[in-house]
């Protein structure tokens, strides 16, 4: 089968600086991929230049069998693709509700507002606090802000950027219950992350980046059982 | 009765402040540059308003859509043509572009209408026939005995500040537009992962402050009735003051601002000095700025790591 996304030898930069050095994978329907790798290595690269807020120089991403080079940033959610960006991002002056509401950007009619019940329903917290302005929740709740805006937009593929950052322990546990939940509900998940004991824990495959190059791929359980992964990146 | 006709002109000439001032707070809210050529949107605005009406004798309400149209339409070219290649540029230049733009504004306007003062047509006054079977102009309404006077324009003027906030306020907080410009204003990548369209939303943004430039340039003409081509620029400069004021970014605090501006000048004008009027308003501004460096309404949001 035709993988969901195709990203092929993919060059990013930022002026001079030469951030992705030719990366290629592919992500299939139904899995979670992860990227891991240390502070620097590309994985935001990666990842915003997926949903068009960066550009390659060279190479080509297609989804669902489009290219996407063309595509500008604001037209790719629409086909399927969210992005839940490092940092969470939520517009801090906005209400809970009005952040949902930007996820569902480009929708319309009823099934937005059965969505929305959804995502309360997925984070009871989040429609305990709908009127809140998001700058007001704690690091927890907006990064499930986050998540249930970028779900807002219905995505065939959800892409996490580290969503474990800053996050207390339970939290951390919390987040990736949710993610796997999510793609038994049968979305596909492309997943950031520093932590990468719980990342290869929960993904199908994974991917090893370091300064800009894959250097190592395979499944979860053989990443996690690899001596050198495991010296480098779970800490003996 | 003397200070109620200085604080109701105050109020009238603060009114209109405001709504130039909406132009740069919206404009600095969502695209982060300040657009000194807003000012002399206004003076196109009141130049199209005054051919329309003076040499067209077309009626008063079709120069005011027509003046909306053309600074709207200015606005987006502009914008399009002079501020978006600067997208990534750093601000400075932004700014310089800006002062050049309002420059050209300026030096189109003395070439295509000269520098000749326009006297502006006065719109709002009614026609009665008084007992003798003269036609009497009046141009306001006296209360108290005359003791005080206020004029149509000054009423127009404040209903039409009223209708403008209130009608922007309700835009902002819930047409989907309107919350995309706020989702813009604070930070235009997460609002692209959206599928907000960005440039859309600042061309919609310039759209909108220049149409309301239209409007403040028929008021402000309407009241101080001569027209040349640098009217614009000291209600500009007054404006974007009373943005910063109010808290640049802030519709409401463009109210604010623009209220209190309008207000200080008139008292200072008629209890401290004319020629001062202006250096009480900027001393004013200062001492706001001091205490409350983001004006009186801006906010400070502290983002969570
Ligand atoms: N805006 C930028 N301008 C210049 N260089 C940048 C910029 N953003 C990232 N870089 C550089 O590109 C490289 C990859 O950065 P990236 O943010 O993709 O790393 P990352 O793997 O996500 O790291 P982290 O785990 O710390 O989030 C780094 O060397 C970084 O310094
Ligand atoms: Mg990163």
């Amino acid at each position: 089968m035709e993988p969901i996304l195709k990203v092929d030898d993919i060059n990013v930069y930022y002026g001079s600086i030469h951030a992705i050095k030719g990366i290629s994978f592919e992500v299939n329907q139904g899995e979670i991929v992860t990227l891991i790798g240390a502070n620097g290595a590309g994985k935001s690269t990666t990842l915003n230049t997926i949903s068009g807020l960066l550009h390659s120089k060279t190479g080509s991403i297609s989804f669902m069998g489009e290219p996407l080079s063309k595509v500008p940033c604001h037209k790719v959610v629409s086909k399927g693709l969210a992005l839940v960006p490092e940092g969470r991002r939520v517009f801090l002056q906005m209400t809970v509700q009005e952040n949902l509401e930007m996820g569902a950007y480009t929708r319309s009619g009823k099934g937005v507002d059965e969505d929305l019940e959804k995502v309360y329903a997925r984070f009871p917290r989040l429609k305990e606090r709908f009127k809140q302005v998001a700058g007001t929740l704690s690091g927890g709740e907006q990064q499930m802000l986050a998540m249930g805006r970028a779900l807002m937009s219905q995505p065939k593929l959800l892409m996490l950027d580290e969503p474990s950052m800053g996050l207390a322990p339970i939290l951390v546990e919390q987040i990736f219950e949710i993610i796997q939940n999510l793609h038994k509900a049968g979305t596909t998940i492309l997943l950031v992350e520093q932590n990468a004991q719980a990342a290869l824990s929960v993904a199908d495959r994974g991917y090893v980046l370091e300064t800009g190059k894959i250097v190592t791929s395979g499944t979860g359980k053989e990443l996690l059982a690899s001596p050198a992964i495991k010296k480098a990146y779970l800490g003996g | 009765m003397t200070f109620l006709n200085f604080l109701i002109s105050g109020i009238s000439l603060g009114s209109i402040y405001a709504i130039i001032a909406l132009g740069y707070t919206m404009v600095y809210g969502i695209a982060k540059m300040l657009n000194f050529a807003h000012g002399d949107v206004i003076m196109v605005g009141a130049y199209i308003c005054f051919y329309a009406v003076s040499r067209f004798s077309l009626p008063p309400v079709v120069g005011v859509i027509l003046a909306m149209l053309v600074c709207t339409v200015l606005g987006i070219v502009v914008e399009r043509l002079a501020y978006k290649p600067l997208r990534q540029a750093p601000s400075l230049a932004v700014l310089i572009t800006a002062i050049g733009v309002s420059y050209f504004l300026q030096n189109s306007a003395l070439l295509l209408w000269s520098s000749n003062p326009k006297v502006f047509p006065a719109f709002f006054t009614t026609e009665s026939v008084d007992a003798a079977g003269k036609t009497v102009t009046k141009n306001g309404i006296q209360l108290f005995d005359g003791r005080l006077n206020i004029s149509y324009v000054t009423i127009v003027t404040i209903v039409v500040c009223i209708i403008i906030m209130v009608g922007l306020t309700l835009f902002t907080a819930h047409t989907k537009m309107g919350k995309a410009m706020r989702a813009c204003s604070e930070d235009k990548g997460a609002a692209q992962l959206m599928g907000i369209n960005v440039n859309g939303t600042i061309s919609m943004t310039f759209a909108i402050g220049s149409g309301l430039a239209a409007i403040a340039g028929v008021l402000l003409c309407s009241a101080y009735p001569t027209l040349v081509p640098t009217t614009g620029s000291m209600p500009g400069i007054k404006a974007f003051t009373a943005a910063v004021f109010g808290g640049i970014g802030s519709i409401p605090g463009a109210l604010l601002g623009g209220l209190m501006l309008g207000v200080i000048e008139i008292f200072a004008k008629a209890y401290i000095s004319t020629q001062l009027s202006d250096a009480v308003v900027f001393a004013v501004l200062i001492v706001v700025l001091l205490v409350k460096p983001a004006g009186l309404l801006g906010k400070q949001v502290r983002e969570k790591v």
